[in-house]
């Protein structure tokens, strides 16, 4: 098929000036933030030699923490700070989205700003500074009249390289909410979406490119003192930021948010939960590729409505049990457990989304291995693959434990290419999930867990504190309940995965709900 | 014109006249050595007075303190001890930020600000000073002009954008914007050709003399010193071991006050065998 008769780049386009509106918006705030900081403090510590090391330092380290984990970070900082404010001050904030990706992006663009400032002002010739001193200036009109306008080149080219810094690695600021051009490459990889990833990967590169020659005409302005230059550059600093708030403007009311978090079948979820709650009158969007942790904070505090979450995910991570119950039991618990934070747990969607041993059909027949405890004999020779976080949960330890499993080798993938990796034979097992449609494309079988080692993993879907008592939210969602099987979900799953845009396959997947309901 | 306002003394006849403009007393200053090193003694207790109008010339091999001397003046450093006045004032006690607008100032290679256009750097004191914009630019036309550098060609220039004598002719006219009475020159013309140097150093010799200046200037070559100056100092290892007029500096017995003399002696000598006025007869 021709790339660029692809319909998906429509899809893409659609999408620009919400995602290109908010990069922008969280860029030049963590920017200015962060020369609102950085320049003051390059200005103070530049006869400090103390100050000066410290600082660098501090920046250095800084940019050292990988830009995601750093954007990580700043969310469970801030969410426990909005506690902290809301405990004695008697107001909370937002920790969720566009506060912890500002913050930690300005943190990210200390470095070169401080470094360039530091050097350019150290830079400039001791008798050009005798020479103020000797003509009669003080020391901050030594550093008006030349000191910054000789080291402004030094400092520009920090400012610029700190912009392209930041709006590169805003793209990563979609997993703790922040809309951003991120969306596009976080669901593409997980949609196998090339067209979107390209276009994410595209869209960032023209916006750091255009921003730093804003950046470059200014800065020339400045030296060849040209007016015009700089208005020019002024002008398109100006424009960019108008730009990217009219969008924001014009949409006023935000309605119902949906979460979803970064794997394909969440993508659909929430993409069916939001044409489901728009048929009804209501208006709502999605909030896509949030981290796994992040989300359900995010629920807890408001900034999303609904989302879909899975027993088991919910048992390990938030109520930080290792035990593994039946799964009426732990269905019980948990929404006692909810119910004392006022999170609404409106039921299960009718699939499971377990973690699962496969293994390709053919070579589990060659052994005679139809279940995990027949795995125990050859494990010792196979290696095995899962997601990022599966070898570290409970239920990796009790399964080891259960089948006293030893493998050869762990590897850690993104799971769309875990399948890709054991049908070409790279891995032997992998850690993948039932609901995923690939098992069936690649001919894989599921090893069946006699003994129960896995907690279930019931798709379930939740509602935030502040909807405990929204009917109209309810009785829009209510008919998903038990209606999604997981030969449904599977295929649905493998559709997106296609080149069917999300959008369609949550169409396909309603009609066949509806379908069911309509033959019963 | 100094002179004038001060009253004549009859208490003591061995006192001069005249109070100096500028005097050191007893100034000392060192610097750390850096790392390890002995600290060097730059200025060992040199004291030293220049009289309003005179045109005193100081000169010493590279590390002999000549600089350091001149950068006390108007304190751009602070001595560790001595006194050092102007005016009768000891400029411990004076606004420093006053005092060095009041001074003018020549660098050895200009100092001039790389960034500011040839206008804007002459102008840069009078700015400092609060004078009208029209009246700063009228001056600089006008010094320009006395400096012969053209004003209109050469105002928006930046100092990259000159040569290096007109560059020192810009330091000159930016240490004579704001009419002060006294001009410190720290090797002024030393980077310049034989000619543009022998021009220049004319030129601010009349200046010097119609604008009724004091002049303070540091050199290592002694024909300049010979050329331009009411007296000479000359200093060694931070102290002063000889000073007076040319003629004066000749009789002392000093094997470096001679080394210094025999250079400019032994060229005029050659000169003038090599290039005779009247090669006809």
């Amino acid at each position: 098929m021709n790339l660029w008769s692809d319909p998906r780049w429509g899809d893409a386009l659609g999408h620009l000036p919400d995602y290109l509106g908010n990069h922008v918006r969280v860029s030049l705030a963590a920017l200015a933030l962060g020369l609102l900081i950085s320049l003051p403090l390059a200005l103070l510590a530049r006869h400090r030699p103390g100050l000066r090391s410290a600082l660098l330092g501090f920046a250095s380290i800084v940019q050292t923490v990988p830009g995601l984990a750093l954007l990580a970070l700043f969310y469970p900082l801030l969410l426990a700070l909005a506690a902290l404010t809301a405990q004695w001050l008697g107001f909370g904030f937002s920790a969720f989205g566009f506060l912890p990706a500002m913050l930690a992006l300005a943190l990210y663009s200390m470095l070169p700003v401080l470094r360039n400032t530091i050097t350019g002002l150290q830079g400039i010739d001791p008798a050009i500074l005798e020479a103020a001193q000797a003509v009669g200036m003080t020391p901050r009109q030594s550093l008006r009249m030349v000191e910054l306008p000789l080291a402004l080149p030094v400092i520009m080219a920090g400012i610029r390289t700190a912009a392209v810094w930041v709006i590169g690695t805003a793209t990563l600021s979609t997993p703790i909410g922040q809309t951003s051009l991120g969306n596009y490459i976080f669901a593409g990889l997980q949609t196998q979406n090339w067209v979107f990833v390209l276009f994410g990967c595209a869209a960032s590169a023209v916006l750091a490119l255009i921003v730093d020659q804003i950046l470059a005409l200014i800065e020339t302005g400045a030296q060849h003192r040209s007016r015009l230059r700089i208005m020019m550059g002024v002008i398109g600093v100006v424009a960019l930021i108008a730009a990217a708030l009219i969008p924001s403007l014009s949409r006023t009311r935000q309605g119902y948010v949906v979460g979803a978090k970064t794997f394909t079948e969440q993508y659909i979820l929430a993409a069916l939960m939001t044409q489901r709650l728009q048929a009804a009158g209501l208006p709502a969007t999605t909030r896509e590729g949030l981290g796994s942790s992040v989300i359900f904070n995010a629920l807890e505090s408001g900034d999303i409505d609904a989302y879909v979450d899975y027993s088991g995910t919910l048992w390990a991570n938030q109520m930080h049990r290792t035990d593994i119950k039946a799964r009426d039991e732990l269905l019980a618990d948990l929404k006692a457990a909810l119910g004392r934070q006022h999170i609404t747990l409106l039921g299960k969607l009718g699939f499971e989304n377990a973690y699962a041993l496969v293994m390709p059909r053919a070579r589990a027949e060659a052994l005679g291995i139809h279940s995990i405890a027949d795995l125990t004999a050859h494990a010792g020779e196979m290696s095995v693959a899962g997601d990022y976080e599966i070898f570290s949960r409970p239920e990796w330890a009790s399964l080891r434990k259960a089948y006293s499993l030893t493998f050869r080798q762990q590897r850690q993938m993104q799971p769309d290419f875990m399948y890709a990796a054991i049908a070409a034979g790279e891995v032997d097992v992998i850690a993948g999930y039932t609901s995923d449609g690939l098992i069936a494309k690649y001919n894989l079988v599921v090893l069946g867990d006699p003994k129960h080692a896995i907690p279930p993993y019931d798709a379930m879907v939740l509602l935030a504190p502040k909807r405990e008592n929204d009917s109209a939210l309810r009785d829009a969602l209510i008919p998903l309940l038990g209606k999604i099987d997981i030969a449904t979900m599977r295929e649905a799953n493998l559709r997106a995965s296609g080149n069917q845009s999300v959008a369609d396959v949550a169409k396909w997947l309603w009609e066949k709900i509806r379908a069911k309901e309509t033959a019963h | 014109m100094l002179g004038a306002t001060l009253p004549l003394c009859y208490c003591k006849p061995s006192m001069s006249v005249t109070s100096p403009l500028i005097s050191f007393e007893h100034v000392r200053k060192h610097f750390d050595g850096g790392r390890g090193a002995a600290p060097v003694l730059a200025v060992n207790d040199v004291s030293l007075a220049i009289a309003p109008g005179e045109f005193l010339a100081i000169v010493g091999a590279s590390g002999s303190g000549k600089t350091t001397l001149l950068r006390l003046a108007n304190r751009l450093i602070a001595p560790d001890s001595g006194r050092i006045a102007i005016d009768g004032a000891d400029i411990a006690n004076v606004d420093l930020i006053a005092l060095r607008r009041s001074i003018g100032t020549v660098f050895q290679s200009g100092g001039l600000f790389p960034h500011m256009s040839v206008a804007d750097n002459i102008g840069i004191t009078p700015k400092l000073l609060g004078w009208p914009a029209a009246q700063i630019a009228a001056r600089v036309d006008e010094l320009m002009t006395l400096m012969l550098l053209d004003p209109a060609p050469h105002r928006d220039r930046l100092p990259g954008q000159l040569s290096g004598g007109q560059r020192q002719r810009v330091s000159v006219a930016r240490a004579l914007a704001a009419r002060p009475h006294i001009v410190l020159m720290d090797e002024p013309f030393g980077a310049l050709d034989p000619l543009t140097r022998d021009a220049l150093g004319d030129d601010y010799r009349r200046l010097h003399r119609e604008l009724g200046l004091t002049t303070l200037m540091i050199t290592h070559d002694m024909a300049e010193a010979v050329l331009l100056a009411d007296r000479i100092v000359v200093m060694r290892e931070g102290r002063i071991v000889a000073q007076g007029t040319a003629t004066e500096l000749a009789s002392v017995d000093d094997p470096d006050v001679d080394a210094l003399l025999q250079t400019p002696r032994r060229q005029a000598e050659r000169l003038r065998d090599l290039l005779p006025r009247n090669a006809a007869s």
